[in-house]
């Protein structure tokens, strides 16, 4: 069974570096935050990959909470930048509620 | 010996489904539609490996500490269900509101 | 009645959580759940909606089975649309707006987080109730709204 975790850990590995692919080269800002999104939910399934390697499973898997929480409020909160910069441009007015 | 080949089973599909969400997001030819690959893909795949990983735990130690680490895999199973289409549906959003034009062959 | 389930469900959380049981620590975690529970039980079930709470929770049950399969198939046709070298011929991506007769917000987001899982389509912008969705193929867009919001409504007991 360790052979078959590691293999996964390797896998999901190269995953996320061909994820990071759209993360630098992402023609939009939004290509760039979805490939971070997508590298932050494979970084949580490694965390706890790397656990049941370490047979210390119970100390990682408060980090991968800790990190699917990050992820997500990262994700929401540069995404907020964006419905801010619409409220300060010429249509505030039928955007405030 | 049949609860690993169903852990098995459930973490190398959880890997063929995002090996096919890294393809989506890399082939597809605009940005919408790459968010389809990484809402479906990551939540379902994220799903399947986070139970393969607690059923391997829980059959190799099946005492107190280990139900406790099981719950805790199952709490961040419900927060990647509810948390991941909230941030794909959060995306989305705000390029609409920049005014991302969705890609069409014709339009009409 | 309403504080006595908000107790027990902190009380859970902080088990889950801390995974220890020695007198000093459970005692700590029941004291910060009575707290919890007397001041601030209004956060989770806001003017005595428990019994309606309750029933949506074993509405929920019964939806989310069939919630999974729709993600199942979702992820498999994703794929094979990947996959596929004639990828650009077999999607018409389109944007369709429609309204919606589901009332209460948590109705609302639930069927937002459905169409987002569901094949085919992601929902791009809810205004009161009007539903913006993306949808990847001419199939997807036609089952819109359809059978998810029926099954939603009678899951959340509004039918």
């Amino acid at each position: 069974m360790h052979a078959v975790f590691l293999a996964a850990g390797i896998f999901i590995f190269f995953l996320m570096l061909l994820t990071l692919y759209r993360g630098i080269h992402g023609p939009l800002i939004f290509d760039r935050i979805l490939g971070g999104n997508m590298i932050g939910t494979k970084a949580m399934i490694l965390l706890l990959i790397i656990g049941v390697l370490h047979n210390n499973l119970s100390m990682f898997v408060d980090i991968a909470i800790a990190y699917a929480m990050l992820n997500f409020i990262t994700t929401l909160g540069v995404t907020r930048l964006f419905f801010r910069k619409r409220s300060i441009s010429d249509t505030a007015q039928e955007d405030d509620q | 010996m049949i609860i690993n080949g169903i852990i098995v089973f459930l973490l190398y599909l959880a890997l063929v489904i995002f090996a096919t969400g890294t393809a989506g997001i890399l082939r597809f030819p605009d940005f919408y539609s790459r968010l389809h690959a990484a809402g479906k893909c990551d939540t379902m795949a994220a799903i399947l490996a986070l139970s393969s990983i607690a059923l391997y735990h829980l059959s190799e130690n099946p005492d107190l500490g280990g139900v406790l680490v099981a719950l805790k895999i199952l709490l961040i199973l419900v927060f990647v269900f509810i948390s991941s289409p909230t941030a794909t549906h959060a995306i989305s959003q705000a390029a609409l509101i920049i005014g991302v034009e969705p890609w069409g062959r014709e339009k009409k | 009645m309403t504080r006595a389930v908000t107790f027990f469900i902190m009380l859970a959380f902080w088990v889950t959580l801390s995974g220890m049981f020695d007198v000093f620590h459970l005692g700590l975690g029941v004291l910060c759940c009575l707290f919890l529970a007397f001041f601030s039980s209004r956060l989770l079930f806001p003017e005595d909606t428990l019994p309606l709470r309750l029933r949506q929770v074993w509405g929920m049950m019964l939806y989310l089975p069939w919630l999974m399969k729709e993600i199942f198939i979702a992820s498999f046709q994703v794929s094979y649309l990947t996959v596929s070298p004639k990828m650009q011929d077999l999607i018409q991506p389109q944007l369709i707006r429609f309204r919606t007769r589901l009332k209460t917000p948590f109705a609302r987001v639930t069927f937002a987080q459905s169409i987002t899982l569901t094949p085919g389509t992601i929902t791009v912008s809810v205004i009161d109730d009007e539903f913006t969705v993306y949808a990847l193929t001419d199939k997807a867009a036609q089952s819109l709204p359809g059978e998810m919001e029926r099954r939603i409504a009678h899951a959340l007991g509004m039918d």
